[in-house]
């Protein structure tokens, strides 16, 4: 009872926020709701007894993705109002489209039904939860029989990195910085210079 | 009604998936919200493959949602910055006007 009055509020934000995500007008106001929906998704993660990848979406997404966007957003000097013209134009073709897919997610719905023998099909399966939390779980799963995936999603993270850094770095002119390979060049005659002062005169 | 099964959380995906596709095709100017769009529809793909994890009792579902997650995370990071260099060069953001690289 309390689940499911818990998975409609969840579901119900969720999808809303998802809609305001798309219509709003102002697109801080859409990262913001973007916000909302991922709280919710943590939420309806939490219901399936996954708590885990839970609080890591609230901690990626909302921590870091969200926040990666606002300040974006919030960074670029943007005319908005240009960019909401075409909207109406496009407004058929988009419905017509959501419209198509919803129908064929619906076609593929009504003739599906879970196999009987799934349980055959099961690789690492979730140990009784009073024993093994979920973090555990997942952990020996993951460092065991996945740690070559782990391993490349950490490399693509770093590639994501440099990636990011060498695409917006620029070398501003104008701007004092040290550069120790002109030190290290720099030689004794380049330094100072020896002048012959004549007594009682100045330079 | 009252019996949270699997099907309930395949429509909440259903149902996001729709409004991301939909959100790309409605805002085909703003790069921004296209992103988010797509960020909506990778949470959508995550939820059905929790929520198969959960209903079928197998973990690995939930391992491949943080892969995907830590893609979602790259690809976020390297978007946005396309989009500020972007922006730095040309003042705007308009999509329609990237097609500079056409051959």
């Amino acid at each position: 009872m309390i689940v499911a009055i818990c998975f409609y509020i969840f579901a119900a934000v969720l999808v809303g926020s998802a809609v305001m995500v798309v219509f709003s007008k102002n697109p801080v106001h859409s990262v913001l709701f973007l916000i909302l929906a991922f709280f919710n998704a943590a939420g309806l993660f939490v219901l399936l007894g996954a708590e885990f990848v839970a609080m890591i979406l609230v901690i990626v997404y909302v921590g870091a993705v969200a926040v990666m966007f606002l300040f974006v957003v919030m960074m670029l000097d943007i005319n908005f109002t240009e960019l909401r013209k075409g909207v109406q134009e496009y407004l058929p073709i988009g419905l017509l489209i959501g419209f198509i897919l919803l129908a064929e997610m619906a076609a593929i719905a009504s003739g599906w039904s879970m196999s009987d023998d799934i349980a055959t099909t099961i690789t690492s399966a979730t140990p009784p939860a009073s024993e093994v939390t979920n973090t555990d779980a997942i952990g020996r799963v993951l460092y065991t029989d996945y740690i070559f995936l782990f391993q490349v999603a950490g490399l693509i993270l770093l590639v994501a990195m440099i990636g990011a850094i060498v695409l917006t770095h620029r070398n501003r002119p104008g701007v004092k910085k040290q550069d120790i390979g002109k030190q290290v060049r720099r030689r004794r005659h380049e330094a100072y210079e020896a002048v012959k002062v004549k007594p009682g005169e100045g330079i | 009604m009252m019996e949270i099964g699997i099907e309930h959380y395949l429509t909440v995906a259903a149902m996001l998936f729709t409004l991301g596709v939909f959100g790309i095709f409605l805002n085909r100017k703003n790069v921004i919200i296209i992103l988010l769009s797509v960020e909506l529809i990778l949470l959508s793909v995550n939820i059905n493959l929790v929520a198969f994890s959960s209903y079928m009792g197998d973990l690995v579902g939930q391992v491949f949602t943080m892969l995907i997650l830590t893609v979602a995370a790259a690809e976020a990071s390297i978007g946005l910055a396309i989009l500020v260099v972007y922006f730095r060069n040309r003042g705007s953001i308009a999509v329609e006007d990237i097609h500079l690289m056409k051959g």
